[in-house]
């Protein structure tokens, strides 16, 4: 059987017309299409696919599957490791890891496991939430803080160990950075919706508007019975760059921004009941998907010209391949080697900003080039919107109530990596609130590591206890 | 969703609602905040914690019908639900250990002084305190201050109830009159605030405000709230909403509170429509 080196391509809305809605960019493959790109996998003796996926999803058996048109089963192949298939297939940087270690990559495009995961979760989601698992319960309640990305996965499998699991939500609704964050033309909130009434199902209880280290804290969810607490607070406070204006009307962080319109539906104003600016000329500050994510959030909203303005070149970028390509598409302008020095204002509100161009010089700590401002290259754009997208710190309202709770200099939380456990006996800990900005995906990953680990943890006290009660 | 068990009208539009939330009362300090949001569509809004009952669990709000949501919540009465309430957010004010307390309100802003001058009364400090209002119909809480403190003066624009003119007067009366006060909170609008601010300064009496700007979130992750404290930026939502008053960027404060005010009125013509 000889290769088939071309990926079967995947339907897109036009990018003249995606850039006025707020509609998924990718169609996603239908059925015929899905059994296509699928039987291009050569299910490898020793598949590396796996090997790239931090929660190692059978690949190979869940494609083959694909392959034979039989896509329930290709679903619960996944579903074994992934609880949250219809977001990981689209909001995943596939290329880097299951992707990257294809075979077929070395000759020609790798499988695109992405869009078949992806595929395989609508294709079975509404069949997959009408079921209801019986779970027999262990009666052992364990606390799970934020409903983000790692808190959803710990959560589920832990439910599915037979847990009784409560998550608290500072939010007035779960879903953490996949609601308030990511747009939803990237991940419709209506999957995020399902994937959430399907962790329902399990038994999972969330509980929002619920502030832990403010309405409750950590000690007290312990002193109340919880056997284990895992914190998957996720991001914090947004970083700006400590550049004059800007505090000036019309600077925002990506988190707000993004908010206002996910979350808050700003997009809908005077409807929804949340403003945002709308800006004529708006420029992004960063290079990586939440900067993505703003610009094209931001031509959406009816923006004529969008620009993100980057200090490294666009090899360095941070971003997705996938999102840089969508963004230009749809013609976001990207100045790249060009660091902002100052907002300029009139009246209060943003009227311009000023830069510098830069060159790249020694890799740095983190193997980038470090970009360097050419003297007298200042020149100033245009702009009355300025969006801040260069990442965030951890937020402090949990690492500043709880007793016992390491964290390092910059406030992330430290943990053991294999099991996630913080310095707080009981106390676990993964994604953003860890490691600081990450993906989706490693959230997730963490949240399961946590999840056996505490699972472990409780298994061993059970069979001392019943060790020191046989001796009795 | 979280019960109103009681509404008063304290003035024309000025609103006091008692809204049942054990687990917010258990924690909740003077000089904190919640968040709200009344239904679907709604904006998220921060209001200062105006009291909270410990026996009863409940939070009081007094708030101003002035916008969107507030006129949206105003429409609810006792009986009625909020549909998200969270909290409490923000630091508690450090009231401990003062002796002489001078305590300043202006408006809407006398709602979140008043649980301080209580927890102030209750510690046995010694308050005086100046409350300022546009008529007498809009002097709220007279009477409950009145429990708590040594002296309360009232002032009103017209001269209605009390001295005709600006809290800021008997605020420099007082300390002109020799009054040795550790420390002057004032809770109002931002340009009272402000001048009360500019006098104290004078006389260096520390005086801690409560800020009150635009927040989607008030957890810490929108970082909507800056505020410029001394030459660096803080978030009012953790970092505050108390800040040093005599540090404060007012100016700037005050311009960026009026960021959607364009968007207020759009709101408004559509619902008159």
């Amino acid at each position: 059987m000889s290769l088939i080196l071309d990926r079967v391509p995947v339907r897109e809305q036009d990018p003249q017309i995606r850039k006025h809605n707020f509609n998924e960019v990718s169609f996603g493959y239908n059925l015929v299409e899905a059994i296509q790109e699928a039987k291009r996998c050569i299910q490898c003796k020793k598949p590396r696919c796996i090997d790239g996926c931090p929660v190692n999803i059978d690949i190979p058996k869940f494609i083959a599957h694909v392959s034979e048109g039989d896509i329930d089963k290709a679903n619960e192949a996944i579903k074994e490791t992934n609880n949250l298939p219809a977001i990981c297939g689209r909001v995943c940087p596939q290329e880097e890891q299951c992707e990257a270690r294809c075979i077929l990559g070395i000759k020609g495009e790798p499988v695109a496991i992405g869009r078949l995961e992806r595929f395989a979760a609508d294709y079975t989601m509404d069949k997959t939430i009408q079921e209801s698992i019986q779970i027999e319960k262990n009666g052992i309640t364990i606390a799970v803080v934020g409903s983000g990305p790692s808190g959803l996965a710990a959560a589920a499998d832990l439910a599915k160990l037979g847990y009784e699991v409560h998550i608290f939500e500072a939010f007035h609704e779960p879903g953490g950075v996949l609601i308030y964050g990511i747009p939803e033309f990237r991940l419709p909130k209506k999957l995020v919706k399902k994937e959430i009434e399907g962790l329902k199902k399990l038994g999972v209880k969330i509980y929002t508007n619920i502030i832990i280290g403010k309405t409750i804290t950590i000690d007290e969810l312990l002193e109340k019975g919880y056997k284990a607490v895992f914190i998957g607070s996720g991001a914090g406070l947004p970083k700006f760059m400590n550049i004059p204006g800007e505090n000036l009307n019309g600077v925002y962080s990506a988190n707000e921004y993004l908010t206002r319109i996910n979350l808050m539906k700003a997009y809908d104003f005077p409807n929804s009941h949340t403003p945002i600016k709308k800006g004529k000329r708006v420029a992004v500050v960063g290079g990586g998907n939440v900067a993505m994510d703003a610009a094209r959030s931001a031509l959406r909203l009816g923006a004529e010209e969008v620009r993100i303005v980057y200090r490294r070149s666009e090899e360095e970028m941070p971003a997705r391949l996938e999102e840089v390509h969508h963004a230009k598409e749809e013609g976001i302008i990207f100045d790249v080697l060009t660091n902002p020095v100052e907002i300029i204002g009139q009246d209060g509100w943003v009227k311009s900003l000023k830069c510098v161009r830069m060159e790249l010089g020694e890799p740095d700590s983190s193997g980038r080039r470090t970009p360097i401002a050419i003297p007298n290259s200042d020149f100033t754009i245009d702009v009355d919107i300025v969006i801040m997208a260069i990442g965030t710190s951890p937020n402090p309202l949990i690492i500043s109530t709880t007793e016992g709770l390491k964290t390092h200099s910059w406030g992330g939380i430290i943990v053991d990596e294999e099991t996630g456990a913080t310095s707080k006996d009981r106390v676990y800990a993964g994604g953003d609130a860890v490691t600081g900005a990450a993906t989706v995906i490693l959230a997730m990953g963490a949240g399961k590591k946590a999840a056996k680990a505490i699972h472990e943890r409780l298994l061993y006290e059970a069979k001392e206890k019943e060790k020191y009660a046989s001796k009795m | 969703m979280f019960e109103i068990l009681d509404k008063r009208i304290l003035a024309p539009n000025i609103v006091l609602m008692k809204v049942k939330a054990p687990l917010i009362t258990k924690k909740a300090m003077p000089g904190q905040f919640i968040m709200l949001r009344v239904s679907e569509e709604g904006e998220r809004i921060p209001l200062t914690i105006a009291d909270y009952d410990r026996q009863e669990d409940s939070i009081s709000i007094i708030f101003q019908e002035v916008g969107f949501t507030t006129r949206d919540l105003g429409n609810l009465e006792a009986g009625d639900y909020i549909r998200d309430f969270a909290g409490p957010l923000g630091r508690g004010s450090n009231l401990e250990g003062l002796n002489k307390v001078l305590c300043v309100g202006g408006g809407v802003g006398i709602a979140p002084l008043y649980p301080q001058i209580k927890f102030l009364g209750e510690q046995g400090s010694y308050v005086d305190v100046v409350i300022g209002a546009r008529s007498s119909d809009y002097v709220i809480l007279q009477d409950e201050i009145k429990n708590y403190a040594a002296n309360t003066y009232i002032t009103t624009d017209d001269g209605s109830l009390g001295h005709k003119g600006f809290v800021t007067d008997i605020v420099k009366e007082l300390i002109d009159r020799g009054n040795q006060y550790d420390s002057v909170i004032a809770v109002g609008p931002l340009p009272m605030m402000k001048a009360v601010c500019d006098i104290t300064k004078k006389y260096n009496i520390p005086t801690t405000v409560s800020m009150n700007p635009i927040m989607v979130d008030g957890t810490g992750m929108c970082g909507g709230c800056r505020v410029t404290v001394g030459g660096k930026v803080y978030y009012a939502c953790v970092d505050g909403p108390e800040f040093d008053g005599h540090l404060v960027d007012f100016d700037e404060a005050i311009r960026r509170q009026h960021m959607y005010k364009k968007e207020e009125q759009i709101e408004h013509d559509c619902r008159i429509k």
